[in-house]
């Protein structure tokens, strides 16, 4: 039993974060907008070159074969920086999903260099993300996964209040030559990936959520009324207290169930609900709270926080509603076994278990 | 991170188990709170741990103690709740005090007074809070005044949990005349049957007698029972502060078990289709086990050589609030018997439930309120100016 991240977990998310504050600050976003373009093409090489894509792809099909732990701690960062390119979404989600389901595929070469992304259209999510910059789109029909080429699917844009979310209805037409896992082989691997996805929006969550606090609190030392910084007023102070109360709650409950995803079961998948939820709703009061503390500048386009706050919005819906995860926990809590002794046991024995001594 | 217990842990925990089978008392012991009997009960419990050796496993051999890490304590207080066992009536003692004893007493100190706080036979209150110095400790008046080889202590201590029926107390003074704030104050142990010590119980919003106003009126307690150095209390008193805001005195175990027999109760007694509840329900368990992982991973951090650190003042306000909308819950669960009272007659023990909800009401007030919480998060985690 150890709840510690290891050092080099400590190191990667020390990079990400530090990869991000120079590629990814709030004026590289507004000069995105200002650009119209989808996505910053230099940024996205730097995070190639860092690394980050072949993450959670396992090392014998040439990726890193790191955990959803570490994973998540690169979600944390994007979500600290409202990263507008699709890293989670196609390292974190996509890629682990065609290689469990093609390992054999010409595009997962490409796709693991960062040379092409690949979107999912999960029936989950009612709408497909980037998927104007894809490569391919990984699409559920009947249960069966498909891998369809960009060209071959009509898409129409659908825009968000979130301006780096790039949405699109997705027209397409399944065939044999599109479909590359039958819905039997596919379960497992589209399970996991609402698994991902829900862990790595809790990630993007926390820390956007820290990422919310933050701004306000540097603009609470810095505003000054009735002759004194604004930060130095209880009012203030308790507000960002309770919401540093919830994102101190919701790490832990995060990290845990990324550590736990591998169980695949009931307990892992409550687990990962949990997380969902209350990353969410951290980084929903977050934002809300930092435009409170910034007054009526953070109501402004002006101040970044609005970005954070339609990001917040976004993620709370995607892999899963909170009704559908709430639901999840409610199972397993009604359900039970509950109890103090019940906290890190899986519903299976664990293979290696007791070999920790 | 690796989340399994390893077979020492997995070991420990069934020797805990297998005790506690054999030695919880069948029947739960009055209150040590409403009445001198209920006291005594737990005093005895107390005893049987001590003999047992289970009194305060993470306390070293020499003072009772098994040495054990924080992990082995949490795996302990998991199946201490489980079991249900007795409260702990010397948890001012053994959470607050003894840690303090073992790192600022001297050891004739830790000689004296951990092996009797060990085995029950001196139960302890602490007298910190004054009329006029509550969430503002430092506005400390009671003094403690050098008379060569003793201290003369003088004035009214109040909301002393345990002081009704206790044997000691440990309190906070004004040692040096004149002296302002966190300046000045000493922390001095005293009998609270020496001459010149009144105790006037103070009955709680449920009757019951859990704290005390302490009237001292020139009691002389010789110069060896200062704990630590003159002038030093108030850092000695954060010290402990940090104890009891964070892991040692609400142990995740409590909420866990609460929470599962609130799911119980709600299988049991609650309506299907009563989505509102049951969302709480879940909500409880949630909370309880956000918590239970948050100590796990200060524990870990500890462990791993680094300091407890001002999240110990988000833990409180987390369990405090958890606490609170828990026993609602149960009590919208159970509908208009809400409102009665324990039977002990009765087989259906409903009434735990209005107790424990009458006691979380607590648990936002005491041990540093949570407005005192907040203002310590936002200027010692988040920076904010004073």
């Amino acid at each position: 039993m150890d709840f510690t991240l290891t050092d080099e977990q400590k190191m990667l998310a020390d990079v990400v974060a530090k990869l991000l504050d120079d590629h990814c600050p709030p004026a590289a976003l507004r000069q995105l907008m200002t650009d119209g373009a989808p996505r910053d093409a230099d940024r996205w090489g730097a995070i190639v070159e860092t690394g980050l894509v072949p993450v959670l792809v396992p090392a014998e099909q040439d990726g890193l074969g790191l955990g959803e732990l570490d994973f998540a701690l690169i979600a944390q960062a994007c979500g600290r920086a409202a990263l507008p390119e699709p890293l989670v979404d196609h390292a974190g989600i996509a890629l682990p999903l065609l290689a469990a389901c093609a390992p054999a595929h010409p595009l997962l070469a490409e796709a693991l260099s960062g040379a092409a992304t690949l979107a999912i259209g999960h029936p989950l999510n009612p709408l497909v993300a980037d998927a104007d910059t894809a490569a391919a789109l990984l699409l559920v029909h009947e249960g069966d996964l498909h891998l369809v080429p960009r060209d071959q699917v009509t898409l129409t844009r659908r825009p968000s209040i979130d301006p780096f979310r790039r949405l699109f209805d997705v027209a397409w037409k399944p065939s044999g030559t599109t479909r590359i896992a039958s819905a039997a082989t596919a379960a497992g691997p589209l399970a996991d990936a609402i698994d991902r996805g829900a862990l790595f929006a809790a990630a993007q969550c926390l820390g956007l959520a820290q990422c919310c606090v933050d701004l306000a609190v540097a603009y609470a030392k810095d505003r000054t009324q009735f002759g004194k910084p604004i930060g130095s007023y209880q009012a203030i102070k308790h507000h960002l207290a309770s919401v540093q109360v919830k994102i101190e709650f919701a790490r832990p409950v995060l990290h845990a169930a990324a550590t736990r995803f591998p169980d695949r079961d009931t307990r892992s998948r409550a687990a990962i609900s949990h997380a969902k939820l209350v990353a969410a709703e951290a980084a929903d009061l977050a934002a809300r709270t930092a435009i409170q503390v910034h007054g009526a500048m953070g109501y402004s386009w002006e101040v970044d926080i609005h970005f954070f706050l339609k990001r917040a919005l976004a993620l709370t819906y995607v892999w899963g509603t909170p009704a559908f995860h709430q639901a999840r926990v409610e199972r397993r809590v009604l359900a039970g076994p509950l109890g103090p002794d019940q906290t890190f046991l899986p519903d299976h024995p664990r293979q290696n278990e007791g070999q920790h001594a | 991170m690796n989340l399994t217990y390893t077979p020492e842990q997995n070991a420990f925990r069934a020797e805990v188990r297998a005790w506690l089978a054999a030695h919880v008392p069948a029947r739960p012991l009055p209150s040590f709170d409403a009445t001198r009997e209920g006291f005594e009960a737990h005093r005895a419990w107390e005893r049987t741990l001590a003999e047992g050796r289970w009194g305060m496993v993470t306390w070293p051999q020499e003072y009772g103690g098994r040495g054990v890490d924080l992990l082995q304590w949490l795996i302990f207080e998991e199946e201490y709740y489980r079991a249900g066992a007795p409260g702990r009536v010397n948890q001012n003692g053994i959470f607050l005090l003894g840690p303090t004893l073992m790192e600022f007493g001297t050891p004739e100190q830790k000689a004296r007074f951990l092996p009797a706080m060990a085995n029950g036979d001196e139960i302890w209150a602490q007298a910190w809070s004054e009329p006029q110095a509550g969430s503002d400790l430092a506005g400390v008046r009671a003094t403690a005044t050098r008379d060569g080889d003793h201290y003369v202590l003088n004035g009214l201590k109040t909301w002393s949990s345990r002081a009704a029926f206790a044997d000691w107390a440990f309190g906070l003074f004004r040692s040096e005349a004149g002296s302002q704030r966190h300046q000045g104050l000493t922390l001095v142990l005293f009998p609270l049957n020496a001459p010149g010590v009144t105790v006037k119980p103070i009955a709680r919003i449920d009757g019951k007698v859990g704290f005390a106003e302490i009237f001292l009126d020139n009691v002389r307690v010789p110069a060896d029972q200062r704990l630590g150095d003159e002038g030093q209390g108030w850092h000695i008193c954060m010290v402990t502060a940090g104890f009891e805001r964070g892991l040692m005195l609400r142990s995740p175990a409590r909420y866990q078990v609460a929470a599962a027999r609130l799911a119980a109760l709600y299988r049991r007694e609650g309506d299907p289709d009563d989505a509102v509840t049951r969302a709480a329900v879940a909500q409880a368990w949630m909370d309880a086990e956000a918590y239970a992982l948050s100590i796990y991973a200060t524990a870990s951090r500890i462990l791993a050589g680094q300091p407890i650190g001002p999240e110990t003042s988000t833990n409180k306000i987390f369990w405090s609030e958890l606490d609170v909308t828990l026993n609602r819950t149960a009590l919208s669960i159970l509908g208009a018997r809400a409102e009665l009272l324990p039977d002990p007659a009765a087989p259906d023990p409903t009434g735990d439930w209005l107790d424990d909800y009458i006691f979380s009401l607590a648990g936002p007030i005491y041990a540093g309120s949570n407005e005192i919480q907040r203002n310590i998060i936002a200027e010692r985690m988040l920076g904010l100016p004073r």
